[in-house]
């Protein structure tokens, strides 16, 4: 049994202020390897607190975190950033696309910091492109690809280090209800081939799409299981 | 299932940071430079003027100290010159230079030729003709210089035709002359095989040898030279003190302006001053003036000025790339691989500015040279020391920018 991708067990936060903020209030959570899981809340409600501790960007102060079996808590900065960069794909709201470089640039950054041999990147590179179905753009600047297309890019770059797990904070936030849905159901195709995927917005309709929902409000998650 | 060693590599491989190559650093650097390439040249005319002017003050040091070197050449480094200055320590001193002053001077270790000489007549105003009467007897301003043989020798001349007087007609006190060049020329003499003669104040003397060239006093090309025993007998002794031409062996000459008075005058050494050549240590010296010092310090204000260009503009790009900072840190960048990045980026520029400074720097040196048809010369050590100053330059300008983006949280840099 391999061990669970996600592993809070009693994992909190309190920004200590003053005034204290309980920004995560402390709870268990387990996301096995495969899983599709949606969490949603309002603004305010800690979703940000919740990526940032799942991402690694930000540490718990109560509770264990096990990435991946890895107890996170144990860790100096430096294995955190490198089971981070090894282990999470990120897909962020705004893309954060370096605008000077090309698609395929952009998507070999992320293997800049992993140890992934240089002669390995072009080919790992063009090869998540075309996961994405942007082989054809390659070389092209973020600025002159649509917003669609400029969430596949970043998609790519999240795929490209093979991570454990796809981290995407509201990844259609920006994009119109076309763009939206191819990457939906990018992300659906992806979760299909067995990509552990967790979502996080605050849209109820997007929510839905996993198979598993995971609510948050005012800093508390609750679990509803979603039958489809 | 993956077995349980196995999942204990994988989490160890997870854990452990490689960070950023040099290579992929070079790389990253090289692109962040490259992203505003206006910005980058701009960030870098500090530096570049910083260098340049330092690299030209130095160049420029050197050429002028070269050009002395050039001066101070091997002639010049085995001469020495006495002079008669017994009128000024005694009145009734009378001459200096005792009759056998060549000997005495030539039997010193490493002298090789020296005599006596001085312009002859300078009180009655000699006339020198071609011929004693008529046409030719119009009279020349040409002066007549009383020289021992050994003075002429140790001038190092260069005949064109004929030979030097040597010891017999100087002994014998014969009207003989050597000329110069110039002198045959105004005098109308060309050719020695008619065995011609001039007239010193209506004296004929036979031209023995006429000079094409002389490396030292070359003012005697233009000059009747005629025995120095002859020119006393004649005209009594120098009026307003002789002088003594000494060539020496390489690097003797200090020790024998030492020696020669004493050698000359054992009882009375002051009545005679050797100047021995210049010591080129000091010629540099005095080229290494308050000026270049100036100019140096002119030079270190331009590489500060470049220098907080260079720390200004990274800190704007450092504030500007926050959130690529973010980026990179949830890409698995750790802190100390984004102020790596950040200090390349300044250190880069730096050097960059270094490079085209140092080829500013010399192209300006070379270009003064040429204008004053000096040979340039640019010590290897300036030239390697020009970019290393930008690189530090631009390293330690980069140093707080690159501080404060280390410390940049990913978590807020991912907001913007």
């Amino acid at each position: 049994m391999t061990a669970p991708v996600i592993e809070f067990r009693q994992v909190g936060l309190t920004y200590p202020g003053p005034p204290r903020v309980p920004a995560f209030r402390p709870c268990d959570l387990i996301i096995e390897r495969g899983e599709f899981v949606t969490v949603t809340g309002p603004s305010g409600a800690g979703k940000s607190t919740f990526l940032n501790i799942a991402g690694l960007l930000d540490a718990p102060t109560t509770g264990r975190y096990l990435l991946d079996g890895v107890d996170t808590g144990a860790l100096k900065d430096a294995a955190r950033t490198a089971l981070r960069g090894r282990r999470i794909g990120f897909v962020f709201q705004s893309f954060h696309l370096l605008p000077h470089r090309s698609a395929l640039e952009n998507v070999l950054l992320a293997m800049v910091y992993n140890g992934v041999p240089r002669k390995e990147r072009a080919a790992r590179a063009r090869e998540a492109l075309d996961r994405v179905g942007l082989g054809h753009r390659t070389a092209a600047p973020p600025t002159r690809l649509s917003g669609g297309e400029r969430q596949r890019v970043a998609i790519a770059r999240a795929l490209v280090t093979r991570p454990s797990l796809l981290l995407c904070d509201e990844p259609t936030g920006n994009l119109d209800t076309v763009n939206a849905s191819t990457v939906l159901g990018l992300l659906d195709g992806l979760h299909s081939d067995g990509m552990t995927v967790l979502v996080i917005t605050h849209d109820a309709g997007i929510a839905a799409r996993g198979a598993r929902t995971v609510a948050l409000r005012d800093g508390v998650l609750t679990e509803r299981v979603v039958t489809t | 299932m993956i077995p349980r060693s196995r999942r204990r590599e994988r989490a160890v491989e997870a854990v452990e940071s490689t960070g950023l190559g040099p290579r992929d650093l070079l790389a990253e650097a090289t692109a962040g430079i490259l992203q505003r390439p206006a910005r980058s040249v701009l960030t870098a005319l500090g530096t570049v003027l910083g260098v340049g002017a330092f690299v030209a003050v130095l160049g420029l040091t050197a050429t002028a100290s070269s050009q002395i070197d050039a001066r101070f050449d091997l002639l010049t480094a085995t001469e020495v010159t006495v002079e008669d200055i017994a009128a000024e320590q005694d009145e009734f001193a009378g001459r200096a230079f005792p009759a056998d002053a060549d000997a005495r001077v030539e039997r010193l270790n490493g002298v090789r030729h020296a005599g006596v000489y001085w312009t002859a007549g300078t009180d009655r105003g000699l006339r020198v003709t071609a011929a004693p009467v008529g046409a030719g007897a119009g009279g020349r301003p040409i002066d007549v210089v009383a020289a021992s043989p050994g003075a002429l020798r140790a001038a190092v001349p260069t005949l064109a035709q004929g030979r030097l007087y040597d010891g017999y007609p100087s002994r014998t006190k014969q009207p003989v002359a050597v000329i110069g060049s110039g002198a045959a020329t105004l005098l109308g003499i060309t050719t020695l095989e008619a065995h011609p003669a001039i007239f010193i104040d209506g004296k004929p003397f036979t031209v023995v040898g006429i000079l094409s060239d002389l490396s030292r006093k070359a003012d005697l090309l233009l000059s009747v030279v005629v025995p120095r025993t002859t020119a006393e007998t004649l005209w009594g002794p120098p009026a307003r003190g002789a002088k003594m031409l000494i060539a020496t062996d390489t690097g003797a000459a200090v020790q024998i302006a030492a020696e020669a008075p004493t050698a000359l005058r054992p009882d009375h050494p002051e009545y005679l001053k050797a100047i021995p050549p210049p010591d080129p240590g000091t010629l540099r010296a005095d080229v290494t003036s308050d000026l270049n010092q100036l100019f140096l310090l002119l030079s270190g204000i331009c590489l500060v000025i470049g220098a907080v260009g260079i720390a200004n503009t990274t800190l704007v790009a450092v504030l500007e790339r926050t959130g690529e900072i973010g980026l990179r840190r949830a890409l698995g960048a750790r802190s100390r691989d984004i102020t790596a990045q950040f200090l390349a980026e300044s250190g880069a520029l730096g050097s960059l500015g270094g490079l085209i400074g140092t080829s500013l720097g010399t192209v300006t040196v070379v270009g003064v040279a040429v204008v004053r048809d000096w040979t340039p010369v640019v010590h290897p050590a300036t030239v390697a020391a020009g970019p290393a100053v930008g690189l530090t330059t631009g390293l330690l300008a980069g140093l707080y920018p690159a501080w404060r983006a280390a410390r940049i949280q990913p978590t807020e840099a991912l907001q913007r």
